[in-house]
């Protein structure tokens, strides 16, 4: 890896996303219009005495998974591009390591998904009045977090996917059985013990459990830092398991 | 000082087909070799070959001293591959930047390698909205814009009008006065009398390695269509074998 090639990735990266403005508003527009619906669905119900709010419960959780599903189709896509349209055979003929080009997705996407956590955070605490015992800073921090993980797991996805239909394919595959098991439906230790199991192995679950321990502590817990620590392993893991499927050569 | 690339026995094999098949050659430095040959010969999967970025059946390929593909490499070989391969939603000018940094170039490289390829008038425009023609010159800019020992460029000219051919042309012959090594692939005869040296594969296999007089010569006509399909027709009823 070298400092001046990942800079140099990331950067271009970014300067692709600014120049598709319907992207960046869309990537900023739609959680923030989905909290919306989340919260006009549960204004009416009633709230269990000495409980959170079912509002609270639920878009605290969104705001951990919007960024993750997003990034995910969004990266995909990206480095499926890559692949077709041949500039990636022809970086993997220039100086450029694999790792830069996979941390410069990373970073890139990181600090894109940053702005979006920010603005749906903002939303959730401001308009429609989320609250949380943790801090919202740290609500921010685990949804960019989540939203790396989407991208770390879009990346090593794209290397099995020939073309977007089949990369598409990819988001019920990966995505949707981590959401219905992360606890967000059914508490995780409410469910048949292979289904926990299989919760277990899901790095998503960590993910949303940290969200819900800054949710209900003041102060964040060794619980919710051992879920962050197994996230950012998840990331890292990923990464190198989408560099070992990147291949200089092919047929 | 050695050949730029020394090939041996080289075999591909393609989705169960054999692409190329035994061929044995060498590229002089400081030249404009030539690979002609028709549509579906073999002239992108040699490229690769000699990139390194094709898996290779059996066969060696030495480039700048090295084995084809070698770490080292990525630094002195710049590749061209044959569709543009650049990034449609970036202008040209930020192309050509992201792969001017990947070389260790600057900003100044960048632009001259822009105005090299007669783009510099639409340096600012986005990939997307320029024609098949410049864009693929905004794809060579990217290949040329790390000064490298050895340029591989796949149908560099395709699609260009007369003139900027001719202007390309011109520059390919001025970076192999300065010591470049170029290996550019084209399916038009025309091209390969410009060419310092010629290649010609056909089916896989190498039918000729001289330069355009002396294939001229051997063949017995002036005209180098005419003298290749004499090779071709003289080779065919050598090994007996089919059209």
């Amino acid at each position: 890896m070298s400092a001046r090639i990942l800079a140099a990735t990331t950067g271009r990266i970014l300067r692709q996303l600014r120049h598709d403005r319907r992207t960046i508003a869309l990537l900023v527009a739609v959680p923030t219009v989905l909290l919306t619906l989340v919260y006009f669905m549960y204004a009416d119900q009633p709230t269990p005495p000495g409980q959170p709010s079912t509002f609270d419960r639920i878009a605290l959780v969104m705001l951990g998974i919007f960024p993750f599903v997003i990034m995910f189709l969004v990266t995909s896509i990206a480095m499926l591009r890559e692949r077709t349209s041949g500039t990636l055979e022809r970086l993997l003929t220039t100086p450029l390591g694999k790792l830069d080009l996979l941390f410069g997705y990373g970073i890139a996407f990181g600090a894109a998904a940053a702005v979006q956590a920010a603005v749906a955070a903002a939303v959730a605490y401001w308009v429609f009045d989320l609250q949380t015992a943790g801090s919202g800073a740290l609500v921010i921090g685990i949804a960019v977090l989540d939203a790396v993980l989407g991208v770390a797991l879009g990346l090593f996805c794209s290397a099995f996917a020939r073309t977007e239909f089949q990369a598409v394919q990819f988001l019920p595959v990966v995505v949707i059985p981590q959401l219905l098991l992360c606890g967000l439906f059914v508490a995780r230790d409410q469910m048949a013990g292979w289904l926990q199991a299989l919760s277990d192995a899901f790095p998503l679950s960590y993910a949303i459990e940290a969200l819900q321990e800054v949710g209900a502590h003041t102060e964040p817990t060794g619980r919710m830092w051992r879920d962050v620590v197994v996230v950012f392993g998840s990331v890292v893991l990923a990464l190198v398991l989408a560099a070992a499927t990147l291949r200089r050569r092919s047929g | 000082m050695g050949d730029a690339i020394a090939v041996r026995d080289l075999v591909v094999d393609r989705g169960g087909r054999r692409v190329l098949d035994g061929i044995s050659c060498t590229v002089a430095r400081g030249a404009v070799t030539g690979l002609l040959g028709p549509s579906g010969s073999g002239k992108t999967t040699f490229m690769r070959a000699v990139v390194g970025v094709q898996v290779v059946t059996s066969g060696t390929i030495t480039v700048l001293g090295q084995p084809a593909g070698a770490p080292a490499l990525r630094h002195q070989v710049g590749y061209l591959t044959q569709a543009p391969s650049v990034y449609a939603d970036l202008t040209v000018r930020e192309n050509a930047r992201y792969f001017a940094a990947l070389y260790g170039r600057g900003r100044a490289e960048a632009d001259r390698a822009i105005s090299d390829v007669g783009l510099a008038q639409a340096a600012g425009q986005l990939v997307a909205t320029l024609s098949g023609g410049q864009r693929s010159r905004a794809s060579l800019a990217c290949a040329l814009v790390g000064d490298p020992e050895l340029v591989i460029l796949d149908e560099p000219t395709v699609g260009q009008d007369p003139v900027l051919r001719a202007d390309l042309w011109a520059r390919f012959h001025a970076m192999a006065a300065a010591g470049t090594t170029l290996l550019v692939s084209s399916h038009v005869m025309d091209e390969a009398a410009r060419c310092d040296r010629l290649l010609l594969i056909r089916e896989g296999r190498l039918i000729a390695d001289d330069s355009p007089a002396a294939i001229r010569a051997a063949a017995g006509v002036d005209d180098l269509d005419e003298a290749f399909l004499r090779l071709i027709r003289a080779g065919a009823a050598h090994t007996g074998g089919a059209s």
